[in-house]
């Protein structure tokens, strides 16, 4: 055919195509995004640090392992209290004219999923610890260790922040360990990623897939869940897996008078809305519960789970108790 | 700062019989290495001694040896009984004879084919696009397997220069723009004048490319490991000045290619060409949407995104690959290809549903729903290019078979080939919104851009390479390491993409049923291990790839030292 022979007509024909084709499928869609790019109205500009932080979080390619975007997946739930959409990625502009948008929403979740990691790990101890050597805090993480974001020092001077290594990470250190102002900054923009509540009125996209509530053929109230399965993703980052936490961050569960004790009330309130241990050195605990939207059988299967481990040994409690202090808390409005 | 204490005991005995691995190999190289400098270097004397008895030969000994030569040579007229015809193989027709008292332990493959000579100018620019991406090869893949490692053992090192989230796209962009690219511009630089039937039109604008090329791998690799990227899109790493270099290249290659099909001697063009060309101008219009350097905000980025990296590897990998296959393996078959029209019909469609697809990576996230259904729906239309390429490679194969026993080249097309399609439909079926539940953000995509650009493309491009490089130097590698490289580059693929299916297709199904994420990582160690066994081989059939490489283009030092009377008496009358 006289057009297959003329190489002018078949490869612009081709190219034509493509070009179309690519118009169509990004170009437009792309350009139409960016025009309606609009942030909620309760976003706020990273802070200088934050945006530092962010730098850095793009220079080490921290992307590579962790995603920023909540799918509107049942499974996704566990991130963030509603699917992402478009306008949460709306601050996010050319970094400058080198550098591409960043917005970071990743493809591999070799690690666990930051959007909302500014509300479900707000701590500043307990991020630093972990940067300088993640299996410190978590022992199972395959995360790289960034020693080289902090620095060891004779002496910490006013308006440093130190670091405590636990003894098996200590070793070869002879004085202390500072978080430097990369450090701080990156552990400045991981406080900043949460995800805003929608203005009122503004419909959030349903989470799809859901997962069948089993409930028994007899029609009798259900099993609670797996409390030990709960307190890993909920409670065990610091806390640990083995209930003692870390010296001078987090305090102990294991032999705790509020774990033991009787004081229902108080227990469900720190693990609903959080709780500032009445000492310094500890972190902030925060409102693990309310993030993480748990039920009131969510939050029984815990406290039986936390009374009866690591040789505590303390009456459980049932759904029905927890349920009513729940209620009762509701009423409070937060903070 | 010492850490030794935290890996568990395995752990430290797995990565030591993984770092021991490579290292044994190498000294096993060095050794034979040595002892070839050893035999050389005796022989060399020996020839020198030879020479001096040569000088020093007396008459009598002379005149014994011409003696002895005419005993030896006296021979039957050969026509005492056929009469004065004379049987003689004037065509050379009779080839490749087999002595039967040879003992073989590796069955003897076919020696490449003699060919046309090809200009020793343009041979040269085609080597050296083939030996560098060897080189890239070599790198890249020792930095993946440094990654591989990583994941069984975080803490083997803590410089930031070799962190596992810097040293990631390092690798990926490596073995991309490195090896895959440059070893397709060389092949190309081979393909396009000889299917158009005239020289190409510049050797010296490829070198241009071969430099650009090449310095855009290093300056992106060393800014990467220095923390400067782009902003983290997959196989967008590089900042658009570094990027700027390889298109470039591109350009000043795909006008010279241009102009050479447009010089052409035949009427019609090659199907190879159009694949070719197309490949280059697609790969510059996404380059181009994907690095103009003034949009792209919020999600603009994502969709971009989706749409560069699959385009990237679609339209310019596959695509030039698939131009190249049609030329090689008719070649090597001697054959024509099976349908001229299927491979049109497959151009055509892979334009059409290829270019839909790029969303598919972000199904679930924010991106417009529409725009997902789309992807999904491209996804499922490339099965048609996908069936009718695997379709007309497998029947031009069909009745050429028993060739695959006696060739070398031939297993790397039919790997290719077969992974090809199934690699290509693997990621129809991860495109589906179920599917993609389970495996989107697991190392299941990792599986599947190994099996497709490592089975498919490397594969191929390793049978091309086997094909045109003896065709060029008039030399063959061994045959024994060419099939060490392919069983362990197979084997390790298989045990590299496996484990990791499995392992990720469960974790997947843990992530959905709920399961504490930590414990999900905890899971996959054992995979993570397989995963490094299998890079391992990998990486080791890579180091024999290298070496074949070498003894194809290197040219060796000869010490011929004559035996026969006849040898040396011409030895002697050429020092007299």
């Amino acid at each position: 055919m006289e057009f297959f022979d003329n190489h002018k007509k078949l490869f612009g024909t081709a190219f034509g195509l493509f070009a179309g084709l690519t118009i169509v499928v990004a170009v437009l869609p792309a350009i139409n995004n960016q025009r309606r790019n609009v942030p909620l109205m309760n976003a706020v500009p990273l802070s200088k640090e934050a945006a530092a932080g962010k730098d850095l979080f793009i220079a080490n390619g921290c992307v590579a392992c962790h995603t920023q975007q909540v799918r509107d997946v049942d499974m996704d739930k566990v991130w963030g209290s509603r699917p992402s959409i478009a306008a949460d990625y709306a601050l996010n502009t050319r970094l400058d004219f080198w550098r591409n948008t960043a917005t970071l929403m990743g493809t591999e979740r070799t690690g666990p999923d930051l959007s909302d990691v500014g509300n479900r790990q707000p701590s500043q101890a307990w991020n630093l610890l972990h940067l300088y050597q993640p299996r410190a805090i978590v022992e199972k993480s395959i995360m790289p260790a960034y020693p080289w974001l902090f620095k060891e020092v004779d002496s910490v001077q006013k308006g440093e922040v130190e670091v405590i290594v636990p003894d098996k990470y200590a070793k070869g250190i002879h004085g202390k360990i500072i978080a430097t102002t990369d450090a701080l900054n990156l552990v400045a923009y991981l406080q900043s990623l949460k995800q805003l509540p929608l203005p009122s009125g503004m419909p959030s996209p349903n989470f799809l897939y859901k997962k069948e509530t089993k409930t028994n053929a007899a029609g009798t109230t259900s099993k609670l869940p797996d409390g030990a399965s709960l307190y890993t993703t909920n409670c065990q980052s610091c806390h640990q897996p083995n209930g003692e936490g870390m010296k001078g961050a987090f305090p102990a569960l294991k032999g705790s008078p509020i774990v033991n004790g009787d004081d229902l009330e108080l227990y469900v309130n720190i693990i609903m809305n959080g709780y500032q241990v009445p000492r310094p050195e500890y972190a902030t605990m925060p409102a693990v519960g309310t993030n993480a939207n748990l039920s009131p059988e969510d939050v029984t299967a815990i406290i039986n789970h936390e009374k009866t481990s690591w040789g505590n040994n303390a009456k459980t409690v049932t759904v029905d108790q927890v349920k009513k202090i729940m209620d009762n808390i509701k009423i409070t409005p937060k903070n | 700062m010492n850490n030794a204490n935290i890996f568990s005991q395995s752990g430290i005995l797995i990565l030591l019989f993984l770092v021991a691995i490579p290292v044994v190999a190498a000294a096993i190289i060095l050794i034979i290495k040595a002892r070839a400098f050893t035999i050389r270097y005796l022989k060399r004397k020996e020839q020198e001694k030879f020479y001096m008895g040569l000088k020093n030969m007396s008459p009598e000994e002379v005149q014994q040896l011409e003696q002895r030569k005419k005993e030896l040579e006296f021979s039957l007229s050969n026509n005492e009984l056929s009469g004065n015809t004379m049987p003689s193989d004037t065509r050379g027709l009779v080839n490749n004879i087999n002595h039967k008292e040879d003992l073989r332990f590796i069955s003897s493959k076919k020696k490449g084919q003699q060919r046309p000579s090809i200009d020793p100018h343009l041979s040269k620019l085609i080597l050296w696009f083939l030996g560098c991406s060897v080189f890239w090869l070599l790198l890249g893949t020792s930095v993946g397997e440094y990654l591989g490692i990583k994941f069984t053992a975080p803490d083997i090192d803590h410089f930031s220069w070799l962190s596992f989230g810097r040293l990631r796209p390092v690798h990926t962009n490596m073995v991309f723009w490195g090896w895959a690219s440059l070893a397709m511009v060389g092949l190309c630089y081979y393909v396009v004048p000889r299917v158009s039937n005239v020289p190409i039109n510049s050797i010296k604008k490829g070198y241009y490319t071969l430099y650009l090329m090449n310095a855009s791998v290093i300056i992106g690799s060393i800014f990467l490991m220095a923390g400067i990227n782009n902003g983290g899109g997959e196989y967008r790493e590089y900042i658009w000045p570094v990027m700027g270099l390889f298109g470039l290249g591109i350009i000043i290659s795909l006008i010279n290619f241009l102009r050479t099909i447009a010089k052409r001697a035949t009427k019609e063009i090659y199907v190879s060409n159009w694949y070719i060309i197309a490949a280059m101008m697609f790969l510059l219009t996404i380059a181009f949407v994907a690095y103009w350097p003034s949009w792209q905000n919020g999600l603009g980025e994502t969709i971009v995104q989706g749409y560069y990296m699959h385009q990237g590897v679609g339209m310019w990998f596959m695509l030039l690959n698939l131009g190249l296959m049609y030329y090689f393996l008719p070649q090597q078959l001697n054959k024509p290809i099976y349908s001229y029209s299927l491979g049109i019909l497959a151009f055509w469609t892979q334009i059409l549903f290829y270019t839909l697809i790029g969303t598919h990576h972000f199904i679930f996230s924010a991106i417009p729903w529409w725009l997902q259904t789309v992807a999904i729906v491209g996804s499922a239309g490339m099965v048609i290019p996908v069936v009718a390429g695997t379709t007309n490679f497998l029947m031009t194969f069909n009745g050429s078979w028993k060739k695959l026993s006696t060739s070398y080249t031939l297993p790397f097309y039919l790997i290719g080939i077969i992974f090809y399609f199934v690699g290509s439909l693997q990621g129809t079926a991860e495109a589906f919104r179920f599917t993609n539940l389970i495996w989107h953000f697991t190392d299941f995509t990792v599986a599947h851009s190994h099996l497709t650009m490592y089975g498919i493309i490397s594969f191929m491009l390793w049978a091309f390479f086997y094909t045109i490089v003896p065709r060029l130097t008039g030399k063959e590698p061994p045959h024994i390491t060419v099939g060490a490289h392919f069983w362990l580059a197979l084997i390790g693929l298989l045990f590299y993409t496996i484990p990791l299916m499995i392992g990720s297709t469960m974790r997947g199904l843990m992530w959905l049923d709920g399961k504490p994420f930590i414990d999900t990582v905890s899971f996959m160690a054992p995979f993570w291990l397989w995963r490094a066994i299998g890079g391992t081989l990998m990486w080791l059939s890579h180091i024999l790839f290298a070496y074949n490489f070498y003894v194809m283009v290197k040219s060796r030092e000869e010490f011929p030292i004559p035996t026969t009377p006849s040898e040396i008496l011409k030895a002697k009358q050429a020092l007299a």
